[in-house]
């Protein structure tokens, strides 16, 4: 079996759909980063795969994009996620209230 | 002499803004000081004027461009002429007189300053009103007028009565001038100006229904201003104001604005002498009418109020018949006396702590020697007794009448003199004769203070020496307005008439004092005459004021209520109430959206991504299915 255009596109929804749904379910604050993570990485295949598809490399230069800003914004994250464990020693999201409007 | 034109303008008006700097502050005197010396600047700048005006010029000049789009140019111009410097010497004299006596009368009064700046901005209002060149400028002065005259009525806002009386005034007005406003329209649709000396040159050219209804139009807005019947409730209410302002308003300035108004429109009045005659009919009627609803009125000021109402009616029979140098003369005689006798009325009321029922005063010749004098000379005066101004005045207006033909108008008007006689000196006996009933009320009165009396007295020369003016004022005026000379067919009958009606008046006058200066007990109510019908119906004024109650006022009432009950409430309010809770609900209902909760808010991003992303979609979708 050839893997096609349309495989990867699968792929990248399912790995999408993951995404979203540690996005809304996870109560841990480092497992909302692993659902970030799988949610921009989704989306790189999706780059990659119609960049190939398509004979276009702007596609590829945006994964490589997303995946410097996705190193960046783990670095800034994990360095926050870090400074409140510390203050309070949890790291779960249903406690982190103090913007209740 | 532009200068001095700007400077009688708007001097009242710099008047009235420097008291409205202390409006809200207790009683400081210099307001008043001030007030006055300002108002006396501008009459200064108007005798200067009047020099210059008789020396055959005129003073017109544009202060600014008011108003300028497509073919309508309204400038803010204003012109001395010699109907205008009349007016402004009328005013001016008696606003001066008015404002240093109001330093005296308004002296215990905790509105003081604001009071100031009242009277001044009415001044300043009815310069406009004079001087304009232009009918746009006459409205706005007109307008201006009403406003502060509502100020004024309405001065003791804390008393009911008096709150009402201005709410009267005002609306009554708002009436009438809807009726000016469609003249003026009329005016501007048919010559394309409002500038007065295009108007008057065009007028001619109009058809004659339309000179009509202009006439018809403005005299309704005459009306108002000047409380013709049926518009006339509203003057003698207004005596629930401060005394001065009864003086200057109710008797010298803005009432007399109407006849002015009928006065410098006479070009459109001569046009339409069918008008003219009603004019004059109702005025000859509100003359007659007006004094039958003063012999037995028990208030002092509603009395005198009465009897500007009608002499207002004298001026319109004079106005009405084409004699508007005549009408303009009496205008500016009766300010002189009618002003002295409102002042001389406050004095009293001062003396009397207010109380209002001269059957409740008598004898008060005795402490109140100057304001005695003075009222008596004033009632002289008003009665048109030899050599006073009044008789100059009222005389050539029955004259008028006598020499136009018009015989009825003229019984009327003789009947009216007589009564005027009659009233004026009931009052005079009532007051300053008889008993000293006040007495019995523990009243005890005093003169006024001694700069007051002073003030007044310019008003007295004037009242007993205006006459003398006649032949000056009438070579000044006749420039102008239309100089129809009125005499009298035969030397015999002139001294017939005017003997016989000085005796016709000196009799009422004698019946008067006979009947009343001997008085001593105050009426209850009781007596045969005060049961008679004739006396209820005139001391009611002729149900007139319960008839507009109950036919205007009560059923509108009624229907503001309905208004109110069934559409305000229930569908406007309904409306805007219902657009706010709707708007409340949801902020209220969406707020649990903000609880904080990183968790929740995500799960609340996901859903707008699938939302936009199914909005895409099916544009996406849509949009091919029509491209397809």
């Amino acid at each position: 079996m050839e893997i096609t255009l349309t495989h990867y596109l699968v792929l990248s929804t399912i790995l999408f759909a993951i995404g979203l749904i540690g996005v809304m379910r996870r109560k841990n604050l480092l497992m909302l980063f692993f659902a970030t993570e799988i949610l921009l990485n989704a989306t790189n295949i999706a780059f990659a795969a119609i960049s190939y598809y398509i004979g276009d490399l702007s596609g590829q230069m945006f994964a490589f994009f997303i995946i410097a800003i996705a190193a960046s914004e783990v670095a800034i994250g994990l360095g926050l996620l870090i400074v409140w464990y510390k203050r309070t020693g949890k790291i779960d999201l249903d406690q982190m209230n103090s913007m209740r409007g | 002499m532009e200068l001095y034109l700007y400077i009688a303008l708007f001097a009242p008006l710099v008047g009235s803004l420097y008291a409205s700097l202390f409006g809200g502050s207790p009683k400081s005197q210099h307001v008043g000081i001030v007030a006055s010396g300002l108002l006396f600047t501008s009459f200064v700048s108007s005798a200067l004027l009047l020099s210059y005006v008789m020396g055959g010029h005129t003073v017109h000049v544009e202060l600014m461009t008011w108003m300028e789009t497509g073919d309508l140019y309204i400038p803010f111009g204003f012109v001395v002429d010699q109907v205008s410097v009349v007016m402004m010497m009328v005013v001016t004299i008696v606003s001066t007189v008015v404002h240093i006596y109001s330093i005296g009368y308004m002296d215990h009064d905790k509105g003081f300053n604001r009071f100031f700046s009242w009277l001044s901005a009415f001044v300043f209002s009815m310069m406009v009103l004079v001087m304009s060149d232009n009918f746009a400028g006459l409205f706005i002065g007109w307008e201006g007028v009403g406003l502060c005259s509502w100020g004024l009525i309405g001065f003791w806002y804390q008393k009911e009565s008096a709150t009402w009386a201005a709410n009267e005034a005002f609306i009554m007005n708002r009436i009438a001038d809807l009726g000016m406003l469609i003249g003026i329209f009329l005016i501007y649709w048919n010559t394309g100006s409002l500038q007065y000396d295009v108007v008057f040159s065009e007028i001619g050219n109009l058809p004659l229904v339309v000179t009509t209804w202009i006439g018809i139009f403005l005299f309704i807005g005459a009306m108002g201003k000047s409380a013709q019947f049926p518009l006339h409730t509203w003057l003698a209410d207004a005596m629930e104001g401060p005394t001065p302002v009864s003086a200057l308003i109710h008797a010298a300035t803005m009432v007399t604005a109407g006849v002015y108004l009928v006065v410098r429109a006479n070009p459109i009045y001569d046009l339409i002498p069918n008008v003219g005659i009603f004019i004059a009919s109702l005025g000859a009627f509100v003359a007659l009418f007006a004094a039958s609803m003063a012999l037995v009125n028990r208030d002092m000021k509603r009395i005198i109020a009465y009897s500007t109402l009608s002499q207002l009616g004298y001026m319109f029979v004079a106005a009405g018949l084409g004699a508007y140098w005549v009408a303009l003369f009496h205008l500016m005689a009766h300010a002189f006396f009618k002003a002295l006798l409102f002042l001389g009325a406050g004095n009293v009321m001062h003396a009397m702590h207010d109380e209002l029922d001269p059957f409740k005063m008598g004898g008060l010749r005795k402490v109140m020697k100057g304001t005695f004098i003075m009222m008596t000379l004033a009632s002289v005066a008003l009665a048109g007794i030899y050599p006073f101004a009044g008789f100059f005045s009222k005389d050539l207006i029955l004259e008028v009448g006598f020499v136009e033909h018009h015989y009825v108008i003229y019984t009327v008007l003789l009947l009216t003199a007589g009564l005027t006689a009659f009233y004026s000196f009931r009052l005079v006996a009532l007051i300053f004769h008889g008993e000293e009933r006040y007495k019995l009320f523990g009243i005890h009165p005093h003169e006024a203070y001694k700069f007051m009396l002073v003030a007044m007295s310019p008003l007295l020369l004037l009242a007993i020496i205006a006459g003398s003016f006649k032949m000056t004022y009438y070579q000044l005026v006749t420039s102008l307005l239309p100089d129809t000379q009125y005499h009298v067919h035969g030397e015999m009958t002139y001294w017939i008439m005017t003997i016989g009606t000085q005796l016709f008046v000196i009799a009422a006058i004698v019946f008067a004092y006979k009947k009343y200066s001997n008085w001593n007990s105050v009426p209850d109510g009781s007596s045969k005459l005060e049961n008679s019908f004739g006396y209820k119906l005139l001391s009611n004024q002729y149900y007139i004021p319960k008839f507009y109650e109950e036919v205007f006022s009560k059923p509108y009432l009624e229907l503001s209520r309905i208004a109110w009950k069934q559409f305000d409430l229930k569908i406007v309010d309904a409306t805007v109430d219902s657009i706010a809770n709707a708007i409340y609900k949801t902020g209220e209902n969406t707020r649990d959206i903000q609880n904080g909760n990183l968790s929740t808010m995500l799960r609340w991003m996901v859903i707008g991504l699938v939302v936009l992303v199914s909005l895409a979609l099916a544009f996406t979708v849509g949009y091919n299915a029509v491209g397809a």
